[in-house]
């Protein structure tokens, strides 16, 4: 028996949007998987197939050794008969059931006695006690967030499918009920899909995480192959490298890759760069700016430019330098004070070879 | 006042009410939630008795249960005796004519259900009849009752409909509303005032009961 979760399937909607996605989730050890990308990406639709709320009308759904969809034979398992615990995007808590009605809405089949039990089990799992009576309009967005998943996992289903669970929430309680909730997950021991657009989230919460683009499935990989090493500048641009340019590959010395972008050398680290064109994907995080003219440093790679924009961001300032391309270096607003920088300083920017991912890319 | 006509006319309407609380249901549910593209040819068919004069309805009722059809013949063989000029047969009628009154009221109830409700109840386990009972009915009362009680109060007031299913039998098929009509023929103008305010009373307070209860003051979900 193959104990995983697989998903190869195609679904269109009316011609205007195809979502085509083929994964794999192993199930034991259960683990998180993350459906990211932006909005639009297909990851909602390909998260509804799983729950049986839309039919693809191609491909299978296979969870270990029962077929959910497979549509050459016409196999379509309602979402009744595939004991999943699944939370839309804005909770869909019922308006006319209190909250302990709505977390024992899903477990008509018990008798009463057990039912009661499971009930307060998940109130106490939760921390909702003292709300039981109350109508999900008198909860905070918080507590509605748990009751949502304490129906969700009510009748300890075999597969948890999270649709965006935090991003109804305000921005502290959304860092707080996260890991929270990547603490319930690992409790819980249920393989789960996640759907998020927020890199952060998917960190914290994910296992493997595959980035959706455009209704196709473009990487999928733990968060830090996907985040350091993405596969395509496509990827790159979604998972937030935020420097993403076009370069010619001038030599290889043993995967230390000798890249000019617009004239300008830089040294990456690129395995399997078999062509000679490639992106070069720079975290802003990982570029260091110095004043022009300082010391040797084991950086590989000193660039000299001019600072063309800075954009604060809290206490960090987001510094774009001119060094032969747009390069993008994520500072201090104390570090930006110290070395002086304003917009048409020269400063030098040092980045390691490593922190320069080169990806393939085809000449079009 | 003919209070033999008073009591025919709300047994006939309660009944209406009730049967088409059962009856409309299941129609409404599946012109709500039907992706059947062809479809408007059934909401039509429910909405005619809306546009069509009660006498032509009231025409093609009499010859579709006559004992010229099939069906006619088939109730008189079963039963004992015709359909038409009969209680049962006037029953039969008022449902018929009031049938818009009621399913369109359940169906704009049931369309205000938000989907995403109904697909979380599928998710935990809930089949569609039970998803239909614990969830999209109580969410839906005030368009039931809405329904129910306009197809009442529609039924109280049919007046051609009923002169051409149930004839004019006192105690059978006499309705208020043709006791009003001969009171005013045999020049009876005192008794036929006396009924109409009756009808109007009636009517009125139906109708207040139903706008009241729609002004959702005491909403349970806040519309975000």
């Amino acid at each position: 028996m193959a104990t995983a979760l697989t998903v190869d399937c195609r679904k269109t909607f009316s011609g205007r949007f195809t979502t085509a996605a083929r994964l794999g989730l192993p199930l034991d050890p259960p683990r998180v998987l993350i459906l990211f990308g932006p909005s639009g990406s297909g990851k909602t639709t390909l998260l509804r197939c799983l729950a049986g709320l839309e039919w693809p009308e191609e491909g299978h759904i296979q969870f270990g050794s029962t077929t959910w969809v497979d549509a050459s034979s016409n196999i379509r398992l309602s979402p009744q008969a595939r004991r999943i615990g699944y939370m839309p995007q804005d909770y869909a808590l019922f308006p006319t059931h209190t909250v302990a009605g709505n977390i024992e809405y899903g477990l008509s089949d018990l008798p009463a006695e057990a039912r009661q039990a499971r009930v307060r089990e998940l109130i106490v799992l939760l921390q909702l006690q003292g709300l039981e009576q109350a109508k999900p309009a008198q909860l905070s967005g918080g507590q509605q967030q748990r009751v949502a998943l304490a129906r969700a996992i009510a009748r300890r289903p075999q597969l948890l499918l999270l649709d965006e669970p935090l991003s109804a929430l305000d921005a502290p309680t959304r860092a707080k009920l996260c890991r929270e909730l990547r603490m319930l997950l690992t409790q819980l021991a249920i393989p789960a899909v996640v759907v998020t657009h927020d890199w952060a989230e998917a960190l914290t919460l994910g296992d493997i995480i595959a980035v959706m683009s455009g209704g196709q499935v473009l990487q999928v990989g733990s968060p830090q192959e996907v985040f350091s090493r993405p596969a395509t500048a496509e990827v790159a641009q979604i998972v937030g490298i935020e420097t993403v340019v076009q370069g010619q590959v001038v030599a290889n010395d043993n995967g230390l890759a000798t890249v000019s972008v617009n004239g300008t050398m830089l040294k990456g680290l690129g395995t399997d760069v078999s062509g000679s064109a490639v992106y070069a994907c720079i975290r802003a995080e990982d570029v260091l700016l110095e004043q022009a003219g300082s010391g040797v440093t084991s950086a590989r790679n000193h660039l000299s430019g001019s600072v063309t924009e800075m954009r604060p961001q809290g206490l960090l300032v987001t510094v774009t330098v001119d060094c032969g391309f747009p390069l993008r270096a994520v500072i201090t607003r104390g570090a930006r004070e110290e070395l002086g920088i304003e917009t048409g300083s020269v400063v030098m920017a040092a980045i390691k070879a490593g922190a320069v991912h080169l990806v393939p890319r085809s000449i079009t | 006042m003919n209070w033999i006509a008073i009591a025919v006319t709300f047994k006939l309407a309660l009944l209406t009410a009730a049967l088409l609380l059962i009856i409309g249901l299941p129609i409404a549910y599946w012109l709500t939630f039907s992706q059947w593209r062809w479809k408007f040819i059934v909401e039509s068919v429910v909405a005619l008795p809306l546009v069509l004069p009660p006498t032509v309805l009231g025409f093609y009722i009499l010859v579709a249960i006559g004992p010229h059809s099939p069906v006619g013949r088939f109730y008189s063989d079963v039963v004992g005796h015709p359909l038409p000029f009969t209680f049962e047969g006037l029953l039969l009628a008022s449902i018929l004519y009031s049938l818009p009154f009621a399913v369109q009221p359940f169906a704009a109830a049931f369309d205000q259900v938000d989907r995403r409700l109904i697909e979380a109840s599928w998710t935990l386990g809930a089949s569609k009849l039970k998803t239909f009972f614990r969830l999209i009915v109580p969410l839906s009362t005030a368009g039931l009752i809405t329904g129910a009680v306009l197809s009442f109060a529609h039924t109280l007031g049919e007046f051609g409909v009923v002169l051409m299913v149930g004839g004019n039998i006192e105690g059978e098929t006499r309705t208020v509303s043709i006791d009003i009509y001969d009171e005013v023929q045999a020049l009876n103008y005192a008794g036929a005032a006396k009924t109409a305010l009756l009808l109007l009373v009636v009517s009125y307070g139906v109708l207040l009961l139903v706008y009241a209860m729609n002004r959702k003051v005491l909403a349970v979900w806040p519309q975000r």
